[in-house]
C-alpha cells in the first residue's frame, strides 16, 4: 500500500474516533454529531494525506512527526476558527490538543510505514 | 654495569628478529602482533610515502612459506569491504616470505566486546562479520580460525576479518590439511577431532556461535538461543548457512521472533511494547488527553 493512502485510510478511521469522542468529552454537542464526526474525518483525511505525501518525499521520524503535529495543529486551528466564524464556541483546547497528538500519531505511523515499504 | 629489565630484553629480542627489508620499498617501523605463522609489523612504504602492515614468516619453513603465500593469494582474490586488502607480495634475502596490507588502525573485537558499547551495535558487528564470511563462503573458502582476536574494528567502524592463515578452499586438496588448526574455544568438533575433510561451511558458523556468545552472552535468551544453535556439536544441527545465522540475528534486532527461540507470552507482548514504544506512548498520550479534558470541564 502507498503511503499516503496509508496515511489517508489512518487519518481518517483516526478523524471518525476522535469526532465521536466529542460524546464523551463534550457531551452537549451531541445534537451536532454527524456534522462534528463528518468534519473530524474530513480533517483526518486531509492530515492524513498530506502526511503520507510528507513521508513519501522526506524520510525522517523527528520530521515527520514535526510535520504531522504541525498539520495537526494548523487544522485543527482552522476548524476552531470555523467555529468562531459561525458563532459556536472555539473549544480551543477540545479540538486542537487531539488534532495535534493524531498529527503526531498519523507522522510517527506513515513514517514507519515507509520506512518498512519503500 | 646496567642491569636490563625482562621487557627492555625482550624488545632487544624482538629488535634483532626484525626482517631486513633491504632492497625493497618498505621500512619497517614497529611490532604489531604475532601469530603461530608469522609476524606483523607496522612499515612505510617509502614509494606511496603510507603506512602498511607488513606480515613476514616467522622462520624459515617450506610448508609454512607456502601457507604464508596461500594466505596472501586467498586475501588477495577475496575483494570485499571486510577483507583486509593485499597490496604486495615478496621474499625477503632469507628466503622468508611477506606479505604487505592495508595498514588497520582500531581495535580487535575482544578488547571492543569489553566495551559499554550497546549490546545492539555489537550484534550490528556480527552482523557484518557474517557478510564477510558469507561472502567467503560463496567464493569457496572457509576461514577456520574466526574469533574475536581476528576481527578488527576500524577507527571509522569498519569491520574487518583477518589472518586467513588456516584458511581452506573447497576443492583444494593442498589446504586440507589433517593437523588440527584453529583456536579452542573457537573450533567445531570435526576441525578439533582433526578431520579436515568435514570441515565447511558449518564449521565457521560454529565459531561464528562462539563469538555471538562472547558478544551478547546472557543478553536476551532468543541471542542465546541464535548462539547455541549455531554452536550445535553436530553440523546438521547447526544453521545450513551463514546467512541464515545472520538473518535471525537481523530478525532479533528488528524486533521480530527468530526461527530457534519459541517466546512465552509475556516475552511475546515485551518484544511487541519494545518495537512499537513510540506508537504505544503518542496512543497512550492522546488517551490520557482525553480524560485529562473529561476531567477538566
Amino acid at each position: 500500500m502507498k503511503t499516503p493512502l496509508y496515511g489517508l485510510i489512518l487519518g481518517g478511521g483516526l478523524g471518525i474516533f476522535d469526532g465521536l469522542s466529542a460524546l464523551v468529552s463534550a457531551p452537549e454537542v451531541a445534537p451536532q454529531i454527524v456534522s462534528i464526526v463528518i468534519g473530524s474525518t474530513a480533517k483526518g483525511l486531509i492530515t492524513g494525506v498530506l502526511i503520507g505525501v510528507f513521508a513519501r518525499k522526506v524520510r525522517s521520524f523527528p520530521l515527520g512527526l514535526a510535520f504531522g503535529l504541525a498539520v495537526g495543529l494548523v487544522l485543527a486551528y482552522g476548524v476552531c476558527l470555523l467555529n468562531t466564524s459561525a458563532g459556536q464556541k472555539p473549544y480551543y483546547w477540545q479540538i486542537m490538543l487531539p488534532g495535534a497528538i493524531l498529527g503526531l500519531i498519523v507522522g510517527y505511523a506513515t513514517q514507519r510505514h515507509e520506512t518498512m515499504t519503500g | 654495569m646496567m642491569r636490563l629489565s625482562d621487557a627492555m630484553v625482550e624488545h632487544l629480542r624482538g629488535l634483532t628478529d626484525w626482517p631486513d627489508l633491504t632492497g625493497t620499498r618498505y621500512e619497517i617501523r614497529n611490532i604489531i602482533g604475532r601469530g603461530g605463522m608469522g609476524t606483523v609489523y607496522v612499515g612505510l612504504d617509502h614509494a606511496l610515502d603510507r603506512e602498511v602492515a607488513i606480515k613476514v614468516l616467522s622462520v624459515e619453513d617450506h610448508a609454512r612459506a607456502e601457507r604464508l603465500g596461500r594466505e596472501a593469494r586467498i586475501l588477495a582474490r577475496l575483494e570485499h569491504p571486510g577483507l583486509v586488502p593485499v597490496h604486495d607480495y615478496g621474499v625477503l634475502g632469507d628466503g622468508r616470505p611477506y606479505y604487505v596490507m592495508k595498514y588497520v588502525r582500531g581495535a580487535r573485537l575482544d578488547e571492543y566486546a569489553t566495551t559499554a558499547a550497546e549490546s545492539h551495535e555489537k550484534l550490528r558487528i556480527f552482523l557484518r562479520i557474517c557478510e564477510t564470511v558469507a561472502f567467503a563462503h560463496a567464493a569457496g573458502v572457509i576461514h577456520r580460525d574466526l574469533k574475536p582476536e581476528n576481527v578488527m574494528i576500524g577507527a571509522f567502524g569498519e569491520v574487518l576479518v583477518l589472518d586467513w592463515g588456516t584458511a581452506r578452499v573447497l576443492g583444494d586438496p593442498e589446504t586440507t590439511t589433517a593437523t588440527v588448526e584453529g583456536t579452542p574455544g573457537y573450533m567445531a568438533p570435526e576441525q578439533l577431532d582433526g578431520h579436515a575433510n568435514l570441515c565447511d561451511a558449518r564449521t565457521d558458523i560454529y565459531a561464528l556461535g562462539a563469538v555471538l556468545t562472547c558478544l551478547s552472552s546472557g543478553e536476551h535468551p532468543a541471542i542465546d538461543a541464535i548462539a547455541e544453535v549455531a554452536a550445535a556439536e553436530h553440523p546438521d544441527d547447526r544453521y545450513q548457512s551463514v546467512q541464515a545465522l545472520a538473518a535471525d540475528v537481523a530478525r532479533h534486532l528488528a524486533g521480530e521472533p527468530v526461527s530457534v527461540y519459541r517466546e512465552s507470552f509475556t516475552e511475546r507482548l515485551a518484544r511487541l511494547a519494545s518495537k512499537h514504544a513510540v506508537a504505544l506512548a503518542l496512543v497512550g498520550a492522546y488517551m490520557v488527553m482525553r480524560v485529562l479534558l473529561i476531567a477538566w470541564r
